[in-house]
């Protein structure tokens, strides 16, 4: 049970965060929405990779392997923008 | 386990097809990807025959439009995905990563068997798109045609892709955790062989990058089914984003298909010069450098797409960068060569005509880098002889030299050096006569992908379509004698070439498990000269 549990609450908490991202493209327009979302869609993903995936298990190596996926994903986001912000 | 069953190759440890397409044996699975990507050669150089043909004269008459488009398509997408990409790294990386590092298997070994179930399935449904009438929006899926005007099998196309893209993934894991686990006793990063640097860099693209593409195709097939926009302007999309997405996967594509043939040559370089590789540190670590530049400069697929002129100029510069580490490997191997006791054995001459064509390949690509140069030759012949050079010149080149070279251990049979020798030039010439006129044909402004062109353009296409058949026919030439020296062939002694390394420690072909007991390695790699104790003589007699 005690492993279950966290994974409940984390799937719970998900569940919480989706509903927030549909109240918040009710609420908000243009920016700010998109910050919202992108925010929250941010916190899901920090939850999925820390417990899902047991990165809070880990020993350093690991976490630094998984900064190093978040980092090439800046890279394609950040040569995409480049190109979209100075079109 | 006795001595008698450990001694058993892995070729006769079984003969039923069961223990065949059920086997977990990293050198049977290399043999089952030789068998298969063979055959996606044949049928996407049967797709080359057809486009050489229809450009012997400046009228369409072989083909129809929708004919042509549908031909080239289907010869990139096959020869692309079907053979570029699993060609080196699924075979000899299969066949030799464990042998080279001092393993038993690699660390998944039913990963690496549904691996090329997945790529059989990929290309089953490959398959079904020439059975179906094909596709017609070239091996890019530019959008919106695929997405929104095409009307051959696009959906189906981009499935056989995602399918096959989920068997690099794969693969590109099992080395990657290989690399870091299961090296033996005292072989340390410094002493790991440049070929499996090579893997474990292409291994890291693999897994980076491949997955972008399968989003990338699920995206198209979402704007197709269901009219989700994504790329269509006029469903609020960005036909740009597509370009962006797809290069950020194929420019390190190439790299997928060119890191391992640059570890390839790095070891037949070695064992024609017998000595040292010089500087050993820098050809690996040049290896790990282009896998990092490499997803740095898609945007030189861009320049006359609409994107920002800023994002092309650092794009500009990055794709330039790429030439230091690719010049040092060009160097280093010219370094090694220089005062070497050559042996001009079909591997060597392989790797000769690699480095120079890699050095044309490489050179016009840094033309193509400059941004007022581009938009000249930009789509035209420059860029496809450009390509050819790099991913035929040099991959298949270095493909053949590797099959070459580890032949004789794959398979326990040498074979004969004099028809090693003749294809070899064969292939060399036959290469350059069907690609160089491209370079000219492109300058002059023929453009990529028409089989309609201007009468003063025949000339140069009657020499490429020659070419190409010199090439069609030398490239046929190593099977038949590579079969024949299957039943006729000399039995090959455990290391024929005289060449350092662990693979050449077993027995050819290497017994089921490849090592009765784990070996140990106390020194640095490339120890030449070795004393084989006249066994290359007395092989090759
Ligand atoms: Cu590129």
């Amino acid at each position: 049970m005690r492993t279950i549990a966290p994974l409940l609450t984390v799937w719970a908490a998900l569940l919480a965060l989706l509903g927030l991202t549909v109240g918040a493209s009710l609420v908000l327009t243009g920016t700010p929405s998109l910050i919202a979302s992108l925010a929250i869609a941010g916190l899901k993903a920090a939850l999925v990779v820390w417990v899902f995936m047991q990165l809070r298990r880990e020993g350093g190596l690991m976490r630094v392997m998984a900064l190093g996926a978040v980092f090439w994903l800046l890279i394609l986001l950040g040569y995409l923008v480049l190109d979209y912000a100075t079109r | 386990m006795s001595e008698a069953t450990a001694e058993v190759s892995y070729l006769e440890h079984g003969h039923s097809l069961k223990s065949w397409l059920l086997t977990t044996d990293h050198k049977r699975i290399a043999i089952l990807y030789f068998l298969s990507i063979t055959l996606f050669f044949f049928v996407g150089g049967a797709a080359a025959a057809l486009i050489r043909i229809d450009l012997l004269t400046p009228e369409a008459d072989l083909m129809s439009n929708e004919g042509y488009n549908r031909a080239f398509t289907l010869h990139g997408v096959i020869m692309v995905w079907f053979f570029l990409i699993p060609s080196i790294p699924n075979t000899f990386g299969n066949f030799l990563v464990p042998l080279m590092i001092g393993a038993r298997d690699l660390a998944f070994p039913r990963l690496n068997l549904l691996s090329w179930y997945i790529y059989m399935v990929g290309g089953l449904f490959t398959i079904a798109v020439l059975v179906l009438g094909g596709v017609d929006t070239g091996w890019t899926f530019y959008t919106p045609l695929s997405s929104m005007f095409a009307n051959g099998n696009v959906i189906l196309a981009a499935t056989a892709i995602f399918v096959v893209g989920f068997s690099s993934i794969l693969t590109g894991l099992n080395f990657i955790v290989t690399v870091h686990r299961l090296r033996c006793p005292g072989m340390t990063w410094g002493r790991l062989p440049l070929f499996v640097w090579s893997i474990y860099a292409t291994s890291l693209i693999l897994v980076l990058a491949t997955p972008v593409l399968s989003i990338t195709l699920v995206l198209i097939a979402a704007e197709r089914l269901f009219g989700i926009g994504v790329f269509n302007p006029a469903l609020g999309g960005d036909p740009l984003l597509y370009q962006h997405l797809f290069w950020f996967y194929s420019h390190p594509a190439v790299y997928i298909m060119i890191l391992p043939a640059l570890g390839v040559i790095s070891e037949l370089v070695a064992t024609a010069a017998r000595k040292p590789v010089f500087g050993y540190r820098f050809v690996a670590g040049s290896s790990i450098a282009i896998a990092i530049l490499g997803f740095l400069v898609w945007g030189h697929h861009m320049f006359v797409a609409g994107q920002s002129m800023y994002a092309s100029a650092v794009f500009s510069f990055l794709s330039l960068a790429v030439a230091v580490p690719s010049g040092i490997k060009v160097y280093n191997w010219t370094a090694t060569l220089y005062k070497g006791h050559i042996a001009l054995d079909p591997p060597f001459l392989f790797a000769m005509s690699f480095i120079g064509l890699f050095v044309v390949g490489g050179m016009t690509g840094l033309i193509l880098a400059m941004l007022a140069v581009d938009v000249h030759v930009h789509d035209t012949y420059f860029v496809v002889a450009h390509f050819h050079y790099i991913m035929v010149g040099g991959t298949v080149s270095a493909y053949f030299g590797a099959l070459h070279y580890w032949w004789p251990k794959m398979m326990g049979r040498m074979l004969p050096l004099v028809w090693g020798r003749l294809s070899a030039i064969f292939i060399f010439l036959g290469f350059n006569l069907t690609f160089f006129p491209q370079f000219i044909l492109g300058y002059l402004g023929m453009p990529r992908r028409y089989h309609v062109y201007p009468a003063e353009f025949q000339t140069l296409h009657v020499l490429s379509s020659a070419g190409a058949s010199v090439l069609g026919l030398a490239y046929l030439l190593p099977f038949t004698y590579l079969l024949y020296s299957l039943r006729h062939g000399g039995k090959a002694p455990p290391n024929p070439w005289g060449a350092t390394g662990l693979e050449w420690t077993v027995p050819s072909p290497p017994p089921q498990h490849n090592f009765h007991e784990l070996p140990t390695v106390d020194g640095p790699p490339y120890q030449y000269p070795v004393e084989v104790d006249g066994e290359r003589e007395a092989a090759h007699g």
